[in-house]
């Protein structure tokens, strides 16, 4: 665990791997159900890093956090969320390209590994999951779109992503689910949070 | 239309957004005998007008404008009573560049995640205001200060701009923190509710490698790809994947968001605050 500044009221915690961010992230909720760290207002979870907003003294809550053990991050109770998919997107053909495989078996690797929820960010509900790997990864695209149409299901480096509403994107698209991911009105608003399992399913 | 914000929902990819100019905001809620976080109308260089259905008191802070009342010259700064059925006028800001309003009772429009702002980012909240539009006013919640002017900074010709150190400082070389710290920057006409946007000398940055994207906090600087710098304000993006390399003080706060094209920013190294140290390695 490192520990680097983020200005007079934040820390930013940074660990070795996706892994570490999860369990961490999960041991901070933990502690602040039972009342710890009440000025913090935002826990941010990222690729490698957990930032703690609202921290009055981060450097004695650096050395609070030092002290802490924590462990693995829980994966067999959180059920998973299924995304339905319908393998069609605009970049079907260049990702297949680039995993030297054909535009069906795109969907069918896709759907066939194991997906989690890293962190969120971009835009409100959109998560990055993880689940590519090594293997998988793909490049974003040399352009990115000007509008990418909500619901579009997209893969960008190792992770795959899909688009709450309308925006701009630089992933790659394979595919679209109508699936309705943000909801105001819904306690907790998004469904993919940081940390949950995701199951791809082809349509 | 702007209020304290919806912070706690960071880790959904959602911005704080709220007043960008927080303490006109407050003070101009406090004019009025609101909370300090009621919700106000936050205009961005031109100015607004409002017919009143019913009698209310208002006051505009912020950028320095021409108030009028039914035509004629009103107080800025000041709680104005205004009768039912009158037009209040808030010109183009003179000095500054966005002006806040608040009516005795708050604006009453929807919240979303318990918030009525309009945040530029994502889309959340009320869409901006149209012309036409009715707005619905809560009940005066306290009584009106009897003050006779509250004293107000104005923004200085130069804004300065206090910085904390950030957790990519090294992703600068040595001579991109000298200029950060002597050169002067201006405010780019790019610049809005999500970051102010400085054109100026081009900072060289140590590393080439990407950056796994990482949360944000108000205020962060951070040194894109074009060696050109931002500086976060209360529509930014939750997460990053550019080097933050440093942090600017609250302080600033009023400045940043008062700041019109052009104008020249300049940043210091501010003082460290108790508690805030070194990082240090486990």
């Amino acid at each position: 665990m490192r520990f680097l500044p983020a200005g007079p009221s934040a820390l930013l915690v940074e660990l070795s791997n996706q892994d570490e961010v999860l369990a961490f992230a999960e041991e901070v909720a933990r502690r602040r159900e039972g009342g710890w760290g009440s000025t913090i207002s935002d826990v941010v979870p990222g690729a490698r890093t957990v930032l703690l907003d609202g921290a009055r003294r981060p450097a004695e809550l650096a050395e609070e956090i030092a002290g802490w053990t924590f462990q693995p991050a829980q994966r067999e109770q959180a059920v998973p969320v299924e995304v339905q998919v319908r393998y069609d997107g605009p970049d079907l053909a260049d990702v297949a390209a680039h995993w030297g495989v054909s535009e069906r078996e795109v969907g069918e690797i896709h759907a066939s590994l194991s997906h989690r929820v890293a962190f969120c960010g971009f835009s409100p509900g959109f998560a990055y999951i993880d689940g590519l790997g090594e293997r998988w990864k793909v490049p974003r695209r040399p352009t990115p779109r000007p509008q990418v149409p909500g619901g579009s299901v997209a893969v960008g480096g190792a992770y795959t992503g899909v688009y709450p509403r309308s925006s701009p994107g630089g992933w790659q698209l394979i595919g679209h689910t109508d699936l309705v991911l943000w909801d105001d009105a819904r306690q907790p608003p998004a469904l993919l949070g940081p940390g949950t399992p995701v199951r791809f399913t082809a349509r | 239309m702007q209020d304290g914000g919806r912070p706690g929902f960071a880790h959904l990819g959602v911005p704080r957004s709220g007043a960008l100019d927080r303490a006109a905001a407050a003070l101009a809620n406090r004019l009025v005998g609101n909370p300090e976080g009621a919700a106000v109308l936050e205009t961005t260089l031109d100015g607004v007008g409002l017919r009143l259905e019913g009698q209310a008191v208002v006051a505009v802070t912020g950028a320095k404008a021409a108030v009028r009342l039914d035509g004629r010259p009103a107080a800025w700064g000041m709680p104005v009573y205004v009768p039912g059925g009158s037009v209040l006028d808030v010109g183009r800001a003179e000095l500054g560049a966005r002006s806040y309003l608040a009516v005795d009772g708050g604006f009453d429009t929807p919240q979303v995640l318990g918030s009525r702002s309009t945040d530029v980012l994502s889309g959340f909240g009320p869409p901006p205001l149209t012309t036409g539009e009715r707005l619905p006013i809560g009940w005066p919640c306290g009584p009106v200060p009897p003050v006779d002017f509250a004293p107000y900074r104005f923004p200085a010709p130069e804004i300065l701009v206090p910085l904390h150190p950030g957790p990519r400082g090294d992703w600068m070389t040595p001579a991109a923190e000298e200029a950060l710290f002597t050169r002067q920057f201006r405010v780019s006409p790019t610049s809005n509710r999500v970051a102010l946007r400085l054109a100026g000398p081009p900072l060289e940055r140590s590393q080439v490698e990407e950056l796994p994207s990482e949360g944000l906090v108000w205020g962060s600087v951070q040194l894109v790809a074009s060696g050109q710098i931002l500086v976060f304000l209360a529509d930014h993006p939750t997460t990053g994947g550019y080097p933050v390399v440093a942090v600017a003080d609250r302080a600033a706060g009023p400045g940043c968001a008062q700041a019109r094209p052009g104008d020249a920013v300049r940043f210091q190294r501010a003082r460290p605050v108790s508690g805030q140290g070194p990082s240090r390695r486990r």
